[in-house]
């Protein structure tokens, strides 16, 4: 009886838990709306800790220019490397940079920068919080009627919110600008040649569909960090549970909304 | 008789199937230093939570000045809090900022003083516990003693009415611990505060309580002042007190079932 019970046990522990998830990251976000909103109308709130906004988008943005760029880079060369003995073989070699474009600014661009940034600040900012937790920094917060929500979390999503959209925009580049180079040097394709082909496939809307998306992904990447870390329990062996489920979630959050997106655009024609 | 400002009542606390705090009921009165004394998991830590409002009781209420600490609003509950000072086991000091800013923190949360202003009440209260030469160092580079100093400051920046202490003494040598039971007395002498510790550490608790009180197994056992407790026939109370070897206490964890978990059933 036990045996043939367990599934049924699991299947409700399971769905506790994904209720719970869903509950607690819902009220984080409305609670983070809320702040944002009392931070910047009300008088005596007017305290959206601009010091400490500058902190943590000097952390998890400009720290992380240098990785995003290098990583896009690479993609962007990988691509052109990829796509070009395909397209030859139709005689359409130049085309490399028209694919390259649409790629990178719509898709690998906000998708591949959203991943490292969660490397680099979702998994510090899940630790960072986790280890406040568990050192009674949080508990210490609440007893000094210093409300976390607004204290730690609030900086942090509009930080990585922020600053995901202008790494995105640098990966962009860089992605672009690694095409240009194996372009030019291995495929035969001036430099003119491919910003013309580049600039002649791109609309305005491929560049903000991908900042939009680059938006969503910063709130996610930031609030699933503040969420898991503060939900540490256990000291330091939670902390880094908290740190690898924030990565894990996180990624899969990222393709799981990308997907959702790249269909509606798909299907409003955008 | 002077009036409680904190009164636990008849509060439960349970976490899963283990009931922490069973049927507690206590009164906090104005002016003195309460010592809530037990063991090891005896729940005297989750009593202080729930005083400061970081922990609901499951059954039970606790009023401070005679409003219900659980019915009271969001702006109530920052008002008390901001009344109040608690300096942690671990000093709770945040890591990323300089002892000088952990104790500007509240000030800067909680009132428009200028920063200039501020500054020179930061450096009052790390002079009142000997930090002001170490105000512009990091958490991290402080010994464990300075931490609870540091930590006493914070909690006493915005010159609170109570001041709660969990385990002031934990961990630190003899003479450190002697430094910071003095410093929670001259703190009550001189700003006349009413205070909270919970301590299991026995020389310290007499040298700072005014009255005492005993928790063992999440029940309350006694109230009485330094004297009556260590004069105390209760075998319990007697064996806490003075730390015998031989009482109520290690009777219990004798009974546990110690030679059955060797042996399994067989006995």
């Amino acid at each position: 009886m036990k045996l043939l019970a367990r599934p049924f046990v699991a299947l409700g522990n399971g769905t506790v838990e994904l209720l719970r998830f869903i509950g607690g990251m819902g009220f984080l976000l409305v609670d983070v709306t809320a702040q944002v909103r009392r931070g910047l109308l009300s008088p005596r709130g007017r305290r959206l800790g601009w010091s400490n906004l500058w902190a943590q988008m000097n952390r998890v943005g400009v720290k992380s220019i240098p990785i995003v760029s290098l990583v896009l880079f690479c993609i962007g060369a990988i691509l052109a490397l990829q796509m070009a003995p395909t397209l030859r073989d139709f005689g359409m070699v130049s085309s490399v940079a028209d694919v390259i474009a649409k790629a990178v600014y719509r898709e690998m661009g906000p998708l591949v920068s959203a991943i490292v940034l969660t490397g680099f600040a979702g998994a510090s900012i899940a630790a960072e919080i986790g280890t406040m937790v568990v050192s009674e920094e949080i508990e210490a917060l609440e007893a000094q009627a210093i409300d976390p929500v607004r204290f730690l979390v609030l900086p942090r999503v509009v930080a990585t919110t922020v600053m995901m959209v202008c790494i995105a925009v640098v990966g962009d580049v860089m992605g672009m600008v690694g095409g240009l180079v194996v372009s030019q040097l291995f495929l035969g394709i001036d430099f003119r040649q491919y910003l013309t082909h580049t600039f002649d496939i791109l609309t305005m809307w491929d560049f903000l569909t991908g900042l939009a998306k680059s938006g969503v992904f910063g709130v996610i990447i930031s609030s699933l960090a503040c969420f898991l870390g503060l939900g540490v329990s256990g000291g330091a062996q939670g902390v880094g549970v908290a740190t690898t489920r924030t990565v894990v979630l996180t990624i899969v959050f990222l393709i799981a909304t990308d997907l959702l997106f790249t269909a509606v655009f798909y299907f409003v024609g955008l | 008789m002077l009036s409680p400002t904190i009164q636990v009542l008849d509060v439960i606390k349970r976490f899963g199937n283990k009931t922490v705090l069973d049927r507690v009921r206590l009164d906090v009165i104005e002016g003195e230093t309460l010592v809530i004394l037990g063991g090891s998991g005896s729940g005297k830590s989750t009593l202080l939570r729930m005083m400061i409002g970081n922990l609901k009781p499951d059954e039970g209420d606790i009023e401070v000045y005679g409003k219900s600490l659980g019915k009271m609003s969001v702006e109530e509950l920052t008002a008390y809090r901001t009344s109040i000072g608690v300096l942690f086991q671990s000093g709770a000091l945040f890591n990323s900022m300089s002892v000088a800013d952990n104790v500007a923190l509240p000030l800067r949360e909680h009132t428009d003083l200028p920063d200039e202003t501020i500054q020179i009440m930061v450096k009052i209260k790390l002079e009142l516990v000997g930090l002001r030469e170490h105000a512009e160092k990091m958490p991290a580079e402080l010994s464990g003693g300075m931490k609870k100093r540091a930590g006493l400051a914070r909690a006493i920046a915005l010159d609170p009415k109570i001041l709660f202490y969990d385990e002031p003494s934990a961990g630190l040598d003899p003479v450190t611990s002697h430094e910071i039971d003095n410093l929670i007395k001259d703190l009550n002498d001189k700003l006349g505060v009413t205070s909270v510790v919970v301590t299991h550490e026995m020389d310290s608790a007499f040298r700072i309580a005014s009255r005492m009180v005993l928790l063992d197994g999440g029940k309350f056992v006694v109230s009485g002042t330094p004297l009556e407790m260590r004069e105390s026939t209760d075998p319990l109370v007697r064996q806490f007190v003075h730390g015998l070897t031989e009482g109520p206490l290690t009777d219990r964890r004798r009974g546990g079932g110690y030679e059955r978990d060797l042996l399994g059933e067989n006995i």
